[in-house]
């Protein structure tokens, strides 16, 4: 269950439009360490979960995720309306426009389609604590590298809060990670999967 | 900016601390006194966001009291940019 607010995590109010800078930007939507990726990861990795804590963890980073993919999404947006025919040419957007003319549609920057093999699920806490972790350092750099080509600070806010957002939930999902080794049992030394293998080696009993 | 925009922009400060706040204590969940923040600011942003549905449009489904209009729908959306 989900409820809706009609306000952004952070406000986005870009004055100038920028096709091209739109272009790299909406790989943070539909690209391999994009927003949608992220949000579909954690709220999907849920439902095995032997932990509640982690669980309710990756509910509420997923939730948060799903905000920044709506961030996301206005940035390319608002680079995107009120362009001329001439800019759409220029910018080299033309190939984008004619499938999508400004529509928002999940995409890398390099124009692959967003597709669920990008994330993972594993079924195994610590393997997929570990990819979580990743995740948002790889979404971290891809905010790094955007911001190298940024100079609109309407557009450098947005995507700053974004970045530092990525680092918050790599520091959350680590001490989740280290809750999951403080509770497996000190038989399971080498961390096999509680999630499925044995029962008792999880800690819980 | 104007009363509407800063209190708009007020509720996303307030909105944000909660959110960070609530991932430390997903993982700090014996903090006593992160909680004590919680629940301060919970109160004001419940506070600030019934006073912005009264006199501007509801933020969510939960505050949209409606009789003569159905104000939830004639919201502006955040992507439009309204949000400063």
């Amino acid at each position: 269950m989900w409820s809706y607010e009609k306000r952004l995590e952070f406000p986005v109010n870009i004055k100038e439009p920028n096709a091209k800078l739109a272009q790299a930007i909406i790989s943070q939507y539909g690209g391999p360490d994009g927003e949608m990726g992220a949000s579909m990861r954690y709220l999907s990795q849920r439902y095995s979960m032997p932990y509640r804590e982690v669980a309710g963890l990756l509910t509420d980073i997923g939730t948060e995720e799903l905000a920044h993919l709506e961030m996301v999404a206005t940035i390319v947006h608002q680079l995107t309306r009120n362009l001329s025919m001439e800019e759409i040419e220029k910018s080299g957007f033309a190939n984008y426009y004619v499938d999508h003319t400004i529509g928002i549609w999940p995409q890398a920057a390099g124009g692959i389609p967003f597709n669920a093999c990008e994330f993972q699920v594993k079924g195994d806490i610590i393997t997929d604590l570990m990819e979580d972790m990743a995740a948002e350092q790889k979404a971290r750099s891809t905010y790094d590298n955007i911001l190298r080509l940024v100079d609109d600070p309407d557009v450098c806010g947005p995507i700053r809060f974004l970045r530092m957002r990525e680092i918050v939930h790599f520091q959350r999902f680590g001490e989740a990670l280290r809750i999951v080794q403080d509770k497996l049992n000190a038989k399971n030394f080498y961390a096999f999967n509680p999630e499925f293998d044995c029962e008792e080696c999880s800690g819980k009993n | 900016m104007g009363n509407k925009e800063q209190l708009l922009h007020d509720i996303g400060i307030v909105n944000f601390v909660l959110t960070e706040l609530s991932l430390y204590l997903d993982t700090h969940p014996d903090d006593c006194s992160a909680m004590e923040y919680f629940n301060h600011y919970n109160r004001m942003r419940n506070q600030m966001e019934k006073e912005f549905s009264q006199k501007y449009y509801p933020l969510t489904l939960r505050l949209a009291d409606c009789s003569k209009e159905w104000r939830w729908g004639a919201a502006p959306l955040p992507w439009e940019g309204e949000c400063v």
